[in-house]
């Protein structure tokens, strides 16, 4: 696995060349092709054999984020999400700002100068600020520069049993699952596109799906597992360690039903663990990769994570381990259907 | 090791309140320059290096306290995550997503899990989350997997490795007041080199932060003739008037307050002055907050003075500091040590 490079690994949206330069390399012998695009998205091209349908499986390699906005008289750095933080999660943190990873952190008042009344309300991003132990702009501004991301610090790590925790699962850990897949021998027409901008819209995926014209696609993700205290059993979405996701709706797509299905059946077949995700929100790849063209059929294998968007977030290698296993079997269904079947 | 690469180190120590054993051997460890060290019934390290004068010697002791706030487990559920509550003074929403170690039959890392926005009510965001809906996810998946490594009481420290910032500036936990003792070490390591009359009575103190106890028996058993302590103070930051703040790389504050002897302020104003180290003045109305409001009234009282040292954002996770202040509390202490006689002593008595 080559997760534990790829999540700490900084790639904001537009900024992935961390993400690309380190699976370049790893995907260059695998594939018959490689190719990057005006977006930058990667896209490696295992040939099959003609007759049998031509998949894209898609993952994305942007992370969320936060972008320096101004650099303040005393050195401070202000900055906003880029994709959806909750601003919650931002305070007490240590951030690595722009390509240098300069390191900073995100201070707050101590609780003795506060009214209690502060207390109640949540630290709303505008008050929000990096602090790089500068002095001044001019001190900053040799530094780092409007327009830079700035990314969390947390290191990947193998956790109790079969959990590990890291940033950015969301959607390294679809990278690296992707990359698996291309290790092994499916004997059918694979355009693996490692996609950027997801996170503010789905936009890499869009350029690569005109770009690959697929029969069929699967987008390899990372969904929200809420099975956490607090939440009821209706809430959870999904629950880390029952399995990869299968998706019937989110905010981008209606997966195709036959796909759908037949990932079920397979995964049924197969004795491999697999859950519905239990939720329609956020959007994914799939969104923008079925109504490329005339349309493509696709769906969304999903990793089930908690505290995803947050700095930290945790996933278990069973379920990884699982999605591969499952969209393995996928591929070589493949391998013996005809494109009329879809 | 340098000073400032053992604070890094301090810093990452765990020892919340009443726990700060690592704390104090990572001290004790670092401190070559001492005659004798002891340990007293609340845990106090209290380090001797004896002066050069004729019996009987003045008896300075300096005191920063080595325990930091954190959290203490009150509640495994049953689908093994963890609940807790905090000792020491957190702010609630600085915990949302830290990472942290528990320190059970074995040290487990986990994380303090936030909801997703996906997951969310759009009105949740503008709320906070209260302590008691917050859990630790250890990743395990009952009770019973939970309870053989932890149990109720357990402490907890926020995991988290100290960062280098530009310049001299440093964040990381527990600098309040991991800070102080670096100072002490940066002291006895200067004094070191120099003669000096005075015992020196270096303490890393205790449970400062549940109430100043650390400094309640350690002043007993020293029965010093003269105290300083060295604790961190709040730094300069937005949001908060610079009235109420010192200012961070200007040197450590000096306290003005009933908690402070006049006579031993104006004395160390004047080593700074004379000696040109930087120090700001830190006007303290409500003395209550350090160890030296425990040592003035140890026994039959203490002559008392305070040394702040500039940490901004305090009681987070990133408590931010200038070394160079560090160093300079050091050298002041160092040069203000090295000055008392009998004779300086004597005189703190007669008002």
């Amino acid at each position: 696995m080559l997760l534990a490079q790829l999540t700490d690994a900084c790639g904001g949206p537009g900024h992935e060349e961390q993400v690309r330069n380190l699976l370049r390399p790893e995907v260059t012998p695998l594939a018959d092709e490689i190719r990057t695009d005006a977006m930058g998205n990667l896209i490696a091209v295992r040939k099959g054999p003609k007759g049998n349908p031509h998949v894209m499986l898609a993952a994305h390699m942007d992370e969320v984020c936060l972008m320096v906005t101004s650099i303040e008289k005393n050195g401070m750095l202000r900055f906003r999400p880029v994709g959806g933080i909750d601003p919650r999660v931002l305070v007490a943190k240590s951030v690595a700002v722009g390509s240098r990873q300069i390191a900073g952190v995100i201070g707050a008042k101590p609780i003795h100068q506060q009214q209690a009344s502060e207390r109640e309300r949540p630290m709303p991003v505008d008050q929000l600020y990096i602090d790089l132990g500068c002095t001044s702009r001019d001190d900053a501004g040799r530094l780092v520069n409007i327009g830079d991301y700035a990314y969390f610090t947390t290191k990947y790590e193998q956790l109790n049993g079969q959990l590990s925790k890291g940033k950015a699962f969301d959607d390294r850990a679809g990278c690296s699952m992707l990359l698996d897949l291309l290790r092994r021998d499916h004997n059918v027409a694979i355009s693996a596109a490692f996609t950027v901008q997801e996170e503010v819209g789905l936009r890499g995926a869009a350029t690569a799906a005109y770009d690959i014209q697929p029969d069929l696609a699967v987008a390899l993700e990372a969904t929200a597992a809420a099975d956490t205290p607090g939440a009821p059993d209706h809430k959870h979405a999904t629950t880390l360690g029952g399995g990869p996701c299968l998706t019937f709706m989110d905010r981008s797509v209606i997966p195709n039903p036959k796909l759908v299905r037949r990932l079920q059946t397979l995964a049924q077949q197969h004795g491999i663990p697999f859950q519905m995700r239990r939720n329609t929100a956020g959007g994914t790849d799939a969104g923008s990769i079925s109504l490329s063209r005339t349309g493509v059929p696709s769906a969304v294998l999903a990793l089930p994570c908690r505290y995803i968007h947050s700095p930290v977030s945790l996933l278990s290698r069973a379920d990884y381990h699982h999605a591969v296993e499952l969209m393995s079997a996928f591929l070589h269904s493949l391998a013996e259907s005809e494109v009329d079947s879809l | 090791m340098d000073i400032r690469s053992i604070l890094r180190s301090l810093s990452a120590s765990p020892g919340i309140s009443g726990y700060e054993g690592c704390a104090a051997d990572v001290i004790e460890s670092a401190c070559p320059w001492i005659d004798e060290s002891r340990r007293d019934t609340l845990g106090n390290l209290i380090m001797l290096k004896r002066g050069s004068g004729p019996e009987p010697r003045p008896k300075i002791m300096l005191a920063a306290h080595m325990d930091e706030i954190g959290l203490i487990i009150t509640k495994i559920e049953k689908e093994g995550f963890v609940r807790f509550t905090t000792i020491g003074g957190f702010d609630p929403r600085v915990l949302l997503a830290q990472e942290v170690t528990a320190h059970g039959r074995q040290s487990v890392h986990g994380i303090i899990g936030a909801k997703p926005p996906h997951v969310q009510d759009p009105k949740e965001r503008s709320k906070t989350v209260p302590l008691e809906d917050m859990f630790i996810d250890f990743g395990f998946a009952s009770e019973q997997e939970a309870a053989a490594v932890l149990t109720v009481g357990d402490p907890i420290t926020m995991r988290r490795s100290a960062v280098d910032l530009q310049g001299s500036y440093m964040a990381g936990k527990a600098m309040d007041d991991r800070a102080g003792a670096a100072a002490m070490l940066e002291c006895l390591k200067q004094l070191n080199r120099m003669e000096h009359t005075a015992d020196i009575y270096a303490t890393a103190t205790v449970q400062e932060e549940v109430g100043l106890r650390g400094a309640v028996t350690s002043s007993y058993g020293i029965v010093p003739d003269l105290a300083i302590a060295l604790d961190a103070g709040f730094g300069d930051m937005p949001g908060v008037p610079d009235s109420d703040t010192i200012q961070i790389g200007h040197g450590p504050g000096i306290a003005i307050g009933p908690h402070v002897h006049p006579k031993l302020f104006e004395a160390v104003k004047r080593t700074a002055e004379e000696w040109n180290i930087r120090y700001s003045l830190e006007p303290s109305p409500l003395p209550g907050g350090t160890d030296t409001f425990a040592i003035q009234v140890a026994r039959a009282g203490v002559p008392t003075i305070l040394l702040s040292i500039p940490v901004r954002y305090m009681h987070t996770p990133v408590e931010t500091l200038n070394y160079s202040d560090v160093a300079a509390a050091g050298k002041l202490l160092a040069m203000f040590t090295a000055s008392v006689e009998n004779g300086f002593v004597e005189g703190l008595l007669c008002y």
